[in-house]
């Protein structure tokens, strides 16, 4: 079995003739690893999201992507009020026959999914009632239950509260650590990547990218060449374990003397 | 290390025993609506000129509905046997097969292009189905080619609409879905309304009536015209009922769950339209059925289209079925149905949509 669950090579794409988005990007995600997709507003991470799910074509080079994939999109609405248990038995579709309906096996299956996620309680509850943390667990459980061997997230703590970012970024370590899923997912948070990813790529320029091991790749340069501004990386220690976490600097603001520079006054 | 858990959000407990209901017992309902339509069917024999008991309709409905010979002293005399078998029967079963069919595409409509203020009216289906039908009668066709052709011009009407979606970039948008059903819908209305002002005086009148939506003149032939295309249409989009779930979700969401979307969407089009035309070419153009009926079954049963389905199949059905007798019991000068469902439809429509603005639908 092939180690790489998605491999792409001179991959570019242009909505329109010759404005490209991206081009010449190679990058390979080995199975069972967590991928981050990290790059500023308009780079074009989500298009490279729906070019690996088959929602569009490349212009130019090749993708192989290998596994069954589950998308998590970033803002997920239904028009319907579906309950909960409704959302996460759609996760059942391939297994269930284009005529039949779901069986009681696929609904256990559902329900198994949700209690793994320590949400079963709220099954018969209304999805678009829940919390943005808890849809995103719903989504999470149907992905699971849809068996697939690749989780892609778009932005999966874009829209949460603190408590809730970490919750999610758990459940992605443990998916992939657990449950062997490969998991590939964007974000504007680089300590996010750094916190869970295996592998990165940065999407630096139409041209440019740097992938490679998350160590390797978030480093104070490259980051300043991706956002243009200053991250400090800061090593700590917790519970015997040595980390890493990104901060920002801000040039003008000095927090001992709760003093703020030159570069506020005007804005005074 | 602490287990961190996501924190319970804010929950009506009113809406959760909502849910909880309709999961439960969601399935009584269409079956208690089933029962319901077959009792109204029997109840509607009995309404008209000749009066005629509850129970000497149901003898000869089960007659006729058994696969026997005639008793050889029947307690009906043959006046009563062919006030059900030859006016009746036909009329009941074609207003019960409408509204069947008119909930049926309605909910199916609705649930593909995650709408709910979507119909067959609002698309197109129904004023292409109109159009294929008047250029049928202007030429004198047979009933099986008026409703040939009524089924063509529903196909064109919605292959329009998609097109022209398409070509906005918007045909998983269902707001320009919706708008390009109304351009389109406008333009098979106006060229009905040119077939009528170069037909002969005669046909213009057959067609005007036919146009507002009536179930006189109901036979056997009709009834069969409309059976066919909306038990064998309607046993289909039963058996995708479920697979209107995942593409009420979006196209790219359904892709990932590994629908193919195309395909599913293309066979929605095509059995909506084959039950919409059929429903048209046998009784003109009956609005806002399919608009309405799905909201009041979706409150009954909820969202999930395994239950709503088959709810607004028994709902439609009932709706229509209790409209036409009023048309032709209380009205004695016999409204078309269609102006009588329309009549109501609105204010029901805009009721349920300040309802459910009020409890805020989510759009895209």
């Amino acid at each position: 079995m092939n180690s790489n669950v998605v491999h792409f090579e001179d991959l570019g794409h242009a909505y329109r003739p010759s404005r490209w988005v991206f081009q010449n990007y190679n990058a390979q995600v080995k199975r069972g690893s967590t991928f981050a997709l990290l790059g500023p507003n308009g780079c074009g991470k989500t298009t490279l999201l729906k070019i690996m799910l088959g929602a569009l074509k490349p212009t130019k080079g090749t993708i192989k992507v290998e596994g069954r994939m589950a998308f998590v999109p970033q803002l997920f609405h239904v028009t319907f009020d579906y309950s909960v248990l409704d959302m996460v038995l759609m996760g059942r579709a391939k297994h269930v026959g284009v005529f039949s309906q779901p069986s009681a096996a696929d609904e256990e299956a559902a329900m198994a999914s949700l209690e793994r996620f320590g949400i079963a309680n709220l099954a018969l509850r209304p999805f678009h009632e829940l919390s943005g943390g808890q849809r995103q667990l719903v989504i999470f459980a149907r992905a699971l239950v849809s068996e697939a061997e690749i989780l892609i997230l778009d932005e999966p703590t874009s829209a949460l509260d603190l408590k809730n970012q970490i919750v999610v970024l758990d459940w992605i370590a443990r998916l992939s650590h657990q449950d062997g899923l490969t998991v590939l997912f964007t974000t504007h948070h680089p300590h996010h990547a750094l916190a869970v990813a295996d592998e990165v790529l940065l999407m630096l320029g139409e041209k440019a990218f740097a992938c490679g091991q998350a160590g390797d790749v978030l480093t104070e340069e490259n980051l300043h060449a991706l956002y243009g501004v200053d991250l400090k990386l800061l090593p700590f220690e917790h519970n015997g374990l040595q980390h890493e976490t990104l901060v920002p600097v801000l040039p003008h603001l000095d927090r001992k003397k709760r003093d703020f520079g030159e570069g506020y006054k005007s804005h005074a | 290390m602490t287990e961190a858990t996501i924190e319970e959000g804010a929950i009506s407990a009113a809406s959760a025993h909502k849910v909880l209901f309709t999961q439960k017992y969601g399935w009584v309902i269409p079956l208690l609506l089933g029962a319901a339509v077959l009792l109204a069917m029997l109840a509607s024999l009995c309404i008209g000129a000749y009066p005629l008991p509850f129970g000497r309709a149901a003898q000869i409905a089960m007659h006729l509905a058994w696969p026997f010979p005639m008793p050889s002293n029947p307690p009906w005399n043959i006046k009563e046997l062919t006030v059900v078998q030859v006016i009746r029967l036909p009329r009941v079963l074609l207003a019960t097969l409408a509204g069947i069919g008119l909930g049926m595409s309605g909910t199916a409509l609705q649930g593909m292009m995650r709408n709910p203020l979507v119909g067959p009216d609002i698309v197109g289906v129904t004023s292409g189905a109109a159009f294929g039908g008047v250029l049928a009668m202007l030429f004198d066709w047979a009933p099986a080619g008026i409703i040939a052709m009524a089924f063509l011009g529903g196909m064109v009407a919605m292959f329009c609409t998609f097109s022209l979606a398409k070509l906005a970039r918007g045909e998983s948008n269902s707001m320009i879905l919706i708008l390009a059903g109304v351009f389109i819908g406008a333009f098979f209305l106006a060229a009905t309304g040119l077939v009528q002002y170069i037909a002969p005086d005669s046909v213009t009148r057959t067609i005007t009536y036919w146009l507002l939506g009536t179930f006189v003149g109901a036979d056997q032939q009709k009834v069969w015209m409309i059976a066919i295309p909306t038990l064998c249409g309607g046993t289909m989009l039963m058996t995708l009922r479920w697979r209107l779930n995942l593409l009420s979700l979006g196209d790219l969401d359904a892709k990932t769950l590994g629908i193919n979307v195309g395909v599913l969407r293309w066979s929605i089009i095509a059995l909506v339209s084959l039950i919409v035309a059929s429903q048209v070419a046998v009784s003109g153009i009956i609005g806002w059925v399919g608009l309405v009926v799905p909201h009041c079954a979706r409150m009954l049963v909820g969202p999930d289209h395994r239950r709503l389905l088959p709810t607004a199949a028994m709902l439609g059905g009932l709706f229509v079925l209790g409209l036409d007798d009023i048309t032709r019991s209380i009205v004695k000068a016999e409204l078309p149905v269609g102006v009588l469902t329309a009549l109501i439809g609105t204010p029901v429509i805009c009721i349920l949509f300040w309802k459910t603005q009020s409890k805020g639908w989510e759009h895209e």
